[in-house]
């Protein structure tokens, strides 16, 4: 049995899970797959800031367009310190593919002119 | 080689420093830290005492009393806010009257205009007084002043006529040479001058035996501080004292002339020069001493604690002398209260008795004793206010909100002698950071101004001392 | 003079909402103030997600939720002034306001929106014992060096309060190569909310030290040592709990303060919250002047920042309409047992309208109702199994009830099972 919060929302729910996989606590379901990935292979949204090449002083926030291996997010962030992009940008544009081939893109979170 | 050189560009040496220019000498200052007016001179009540407290015929009553007068027109002439708002000392037991009239008797002596107030009329013009007050001494006066400011346009004032300043530098020996002096520094740099002038506080004793034996010594005093927000209502409009004790002035409330509160200070002695912490028992004693002359003290309207050392001597007076036989080699030392408003008097001695025995005191005819007016926009009237920023736009961009301050002004400090090295050297001239959020929106734009200013990486920015970066690491950069 | 029909002081999400609301609602002449030269406010650095679930039913980071209201602005034509501080306001609502590009000027507003947000409390305010090196710095300071400058402020990090602003630097430090050593906690329990716990300290193994403060900050130019202790009920230090950390940077998170120094200097009323007192129109009692967001009471949710801002800007949208008219009833809402703060506090005009109540609770409590009542009778009774006072919670009251209101009204919690 293993108890944990839940990430996914704010509201933060206290899960259970059993060595069945199966989940209590949770207020949407949502929370069970967030409890059994927490088990078999945990995932994390990565936010973070990469350099603009072409506008000096200016960081452009960024975020995973899903949950990546809670394992490579270090290797995620090296990886993010070696990139720089080039503006203009728009939120959502793909600033990266497949991220070290993790099938995990970086988005733009701002808008840079 | 020089004429005169100053150790220490406290209140006391900046002062000095202009005084001398008065006169064709060539003078330099010299102070181990990295601004002027860095440790005592800017941690203090910032209070303009009216000179009824020191004991008569000590130098501390005839330095006090000169001081006094003199500061109308030095605050005229060096651009600083100062205001002669008086102070109350306040009896709030009945067996505390008789006190005042001592005070009363020995104002008299010292030559100081005191008038003694009943109980109404103290409440009448303070209401936030305690109902409990049984009568005060009024010295018209007493004044509060800009402490940080009269330091550093003290010390512009001597450079822009012709002084020499050189900060980050500690003196670590001197040596008489009889009709010269060899000074060195820690940085291994060696300043040649006629005449030596100790000014340096807190270690005035240590420098005065690096040329001679001396027998008197420095205790460091720490007195600690509340400082409060700037809020419409007003509490108090004098600078309110308890009587004082052996320990001295007590813990006294007052406005100050950026419309903030102090509370404090308290008093007691540390072994450690360098020890300017606080902690909650001082703290605790401060506020109870406090409310007993004004209960509604808004103490959660504190935004900041502090701690200042008062360089107290043994010899419990200013000891302003020459060691036997060494005519050009002066030690000031023991300035504590009331050393802010002696200072210009000090300096003023110091020429008279001192540097005009060893050199033939020439006037300067191209003194200037004004230093560039400064522009303070929140002074001005609306359409000269409006008129300026159309002409120079600096002055419409707000940097603190909290205490207002424009770029241009941040600008404009840059610009002139003695100009701001670090955040804390900007924060005394300008008041960035010196408000309720302490700093939080505007350190990164003052960051960049000092970064442009002086063509350094943001990383090289400090706050104060050697190891105080801002910034420690920038992230991403191109490698 | 200019005269500007409403004026928005604040361009942050609050200000935002407010405007576009008051548009929606037939003000056309609106101009919004803004001092930093990008709309956004406190949500262009808050570049971690979690914003947007209620508003947008979908998961957005900071600036990406500044951005979906900014793009409104721009679209509806709202006029924007950046790069422009507010210096003062007047009880005849003249606003001066000064910026490098329009100058030094008064204009005058029918009615006026304030949402400035608020600072961070710091050093000062919890006169925090011991050195004065540098190296003490708050939370937002950092993740604003951190975020927009690209900046550590510290490599090895101590951070005292485990509201959300630290715990998110905490993660915020680890990821970009700086070491966070504790997060030390003066209550026996956490304020932030339990996800920034999971995903900020557990996933970084972390250490939380609830029931500590630091006891000892010490240091030359820098920081170089902090000392916590444990502490007991009354607050007071244990000793003999004392844990030293060798660290250069003493991260504060130890709370927010409504900003607002333009209204006290006018005499505003100010409530428990360190916020002005308002009606359920949001107006303050200086009349036409509106308030919402964090100026008002700090959230922790930027969805409920935005609908308060849309109810400042209707409100102000119908004072403008029908002019200030009398109140029709002059009604308080107080805070009962275990509340700490309920806003508004004053219910002035009956209006055909619901009226959404927001409060907090006194400390953590489970099973509870939350009941509202006059003095005569129960009006309201709703089933709540968690309530923490870090998470401010909502009291929907419609508007058939308000319409009937004949005197005050008390909101307060009871167990289940007291009767």
């Amino acid at each position: 049995m293993k108890e944990f919060v839940c990430i996914i929302c704010p509201k933060g729910c206290r899960l259970k899970i059993d060595d069945d996989l199966k989940v209590t606590g949770n207020l949407c379901p949502r929370g069970i797959a967030y409890a059994r990935a927490e088990i078999t292979n945990p995932v994390r949204t990565i936010t973070s800031t990469v350099r603009v090449k072409n506008r000096q002083g200016k960081l452009l926030s960024i975020k995973t367009s899903t949950p990546a291996p809670k394992e490579k997010m270090f290797a995620i962030i090296e990886e993010l310190n070696r990139l720089q992009v080039l503006a203009p940008i728009k939120i959502g544009n793909v600033v990266l593919r497949n991220i070290l081939g993790l099938n995990v893109d970086i988005i733009a979170t701002k808008n840079i002119d | 080689m020089f004429d005169i050189l100053i150790i220490g560009a406290g209140i006391v040496g900046s002062l000095l420093a202009r005084e001398i220019k008065k006169y064709k000498l060539s003078v330099a200052v010299l102070d181990k830290e990295s601004d002027v007016g860095n440790v005592t001179s800017m941690a203090n009540s910032a209070i303009i005492h009216s000179g009824y407290d020191p004991l008569p015929g000590t130098l501390k009553a005839k330095m006090n009393v000169r001081g006094n007068e003199m500061f109308d027109e030095l605050t005229k002439q060096l651009d600083v806010s100062f205001g002669r708002v008086g102070s109350l000392t306040v009896a709030i037991y009945n067996e505390q009257l008789p006190l005042l009239d001592e005070l009363a008797a020995r104002a008299k002596e010292n030559g100081v205009k005191v008038e003694l107030l009943t109980r109404a009329q103290v409440l009448k013009m303070e209401p936030n007084i305690t109902k409990e007050v049984k009568g005060a001494l009024l010295a018209p006066t007493a004044g509060i002043i800009d402490p940080f400011n009269l330091c550093v346009h003290a010390m512009e004032n001597a450079v822009d006529n012709g002084t020499e300043l050189f900060l980050n530098e500690e003196v670590i020996k001197i040596d008489d040479k009889g009709d010269y002096f060899e000074v060195k520094t820690s940085k291994n740099h060696v300043y040649k001058a006629k005449m030596v002038i100790n000014a340096a506080g807190l270690y005035s004793d240590k420098i005065a035996e690096l040329v001679a034996p001396i027998d008197w010594k420095i205790t460091p005093r720490k007195g600690q501080y509340f400082v409060l927000d700037h809020y419409k209502s007003g509490l108090v409009r004098h600078v309110i004292f308890p009587l004082p004790s052996e320990k001295g002035k007590g813990i006294l409330v007052t406005m100050t002339t950026s419309g903030n509160y102090l509370v404090g200070p308290s008093s007691e002695l540390v072994e450690d020069r360098e020890d300017f912490s606080c902690d909650l028992d001082t703290l605790k004693k401060i506020r109870e001493s406090s409310i007993i002359m004004v209960p509604d003290i808004p103490f959660h309207q504190t935004i900041r604690c502090f701690a200042g050392l008062r360089a107290s001597s043994s010899r419990h007076d200013f000891v302003i002398e020459t060691p036997k036989g060494i005519p050009n080699f002066v030690n000031i030392g023991g300035i504590e209260s009331p050393g802010f408003v002696s200072a210009p008097a000090i300096a003023e001695y110091v020429v008279d008795e001192f540097i005009s025995k060893v050199f033939a005191l020439e006037k300067n005819e191209s003194f200037n004793p004004a230093v560039r007016k400064y522009i303070n926009p929140k002074k001005m009237r609306f359409i000269d206010r409006h008129k300026l920023v159309k002409e120079n736009p600096d002055y419409g961009e707000i940097i603190c909100n909290c205490e207002k301050v424009t770029l241009g002004e941040v600008r404009d400090v840059l610009k002139r002698n003695c100009p701001p090295h670090t955040i804390k050297a900007m924060k005394k001239r300008v008041r960035v950071g010196f408000g309720k959020c302490q700093g939080t929106f505007c350190l990164p734009l003052v960051v960049k101004e000092l970064a442009a200013f002086y063509n350094i990486s943001p990383l090289e920015v400090l706050y104060d001392k050697e190891d105080s970066n801002i910034l420690l690491e920038e992230l991403k950069e191109e490698k | 003079m200019e005269v500007r029909d409403l004026i928005i002081i604040g361009g942050g999400s609050a200000g935002m909402a407010a405007a576009i609301q008051a548009h929606e609602d037939g003000i056309e002449d609106i101009l919004l103030i803004e001092r930093e030269q990008q709309l956004g406010g406190i949500l262009n650095q808050c570049i971690h997600n979690g914003f947007g679930l209620t508003e947008f039913k979908e998961e957005l980071t900071g600036p990406e939720y500044a951005e979906r209201f900014a793009k409104q602005v721009t679209d509806l034509n709202i006029d924007v002034r950046l790069g422009a501080t507010v210096l003062k306001i007047t009880r005849n609502l003249e606003v001066t306001c000064s910026s490098k590009e329009d100058g030094f000027v008064v204009l005058k507003a029918n009615a006026i929106v304030f949402a400035t947000g608020c600072y961070e409390r710091n050093a000062g305010a919890i006169q925090l014992p011991g050195y004065r090196p540098y190296g003490i710095i708050t939370a937002g300071l950092a993740q604003k060096f951190l975020n927009i400058e690209g900046y550590l402020v510290g490599k090895r990090v101590v951070i005292l309060g485990s509201g959300d602003i630290g715990l998110i630097m905490a993660r915020r430090f680890t990821l970009e190569g700086a070491k966070v050593l504790a997060v030390v906690e003066l209550m026996p329990y956490s304020n932030g909310l339990n996800r920034n716990i999971a995903q900020c300290l557990n996933d970084f193994e972390i250490p939380l030290y609830l029931s500590h403060t630091v006891s000892k900050v010490e240091g030359e130019g820098r920081v170089e040592k902090v000392t916590i202790s444990a502490v007991d009920q009354k607050f007071q230090f244990i000793p003999g709990s004392e844990i030293v950390f060798e660290c250069d940077t003493l991260l504060l998170s130890i709370g927010l303060v409504p900003n607002v120094n333009l209204l006290t200097d006018i005499n505003c009323l100010i409530g428990p919250t360190k916020g002005a007192i308002v009606n359920e129109q949001m107006e303050t009692m200086i009349p036409g002047i509106f308030t919402c967001g964090n100026c008002l009471h700090v959230h922790d949710l930027v969805d409920f920042v935005s609908l308060e801002g849309r109810a400042a800007g209707h409100g102000a949208a119908l004072y403008l309409k029908r002019g200030q008219i009398a109140s029709k009833h002059l009604f308080k809402v107080l805070a009962g047992s275990d509340i700490t703060y309920v806003i508004p506090s004053r219910i002035d005009f009956g209006v055909d309208e619901d009226v959404t109540l927001k409060f907090r609770v006194l400390r953590p409590l489970k099973d509870c109702y939350v009941i509202l009542k006059n003095k005569e009778k129960i009006l309201k009774k709703v089933y709540r199994p968690v309530l923490t006072p870090s998470e401010m919670e909502i009291l929907k009251v419609g508007k058939e009830l308000i319409s009937t209101l004949n005197s005050d009204l008390i909101l307060e919690i009871e167990k289940k099972g007291t009767n």
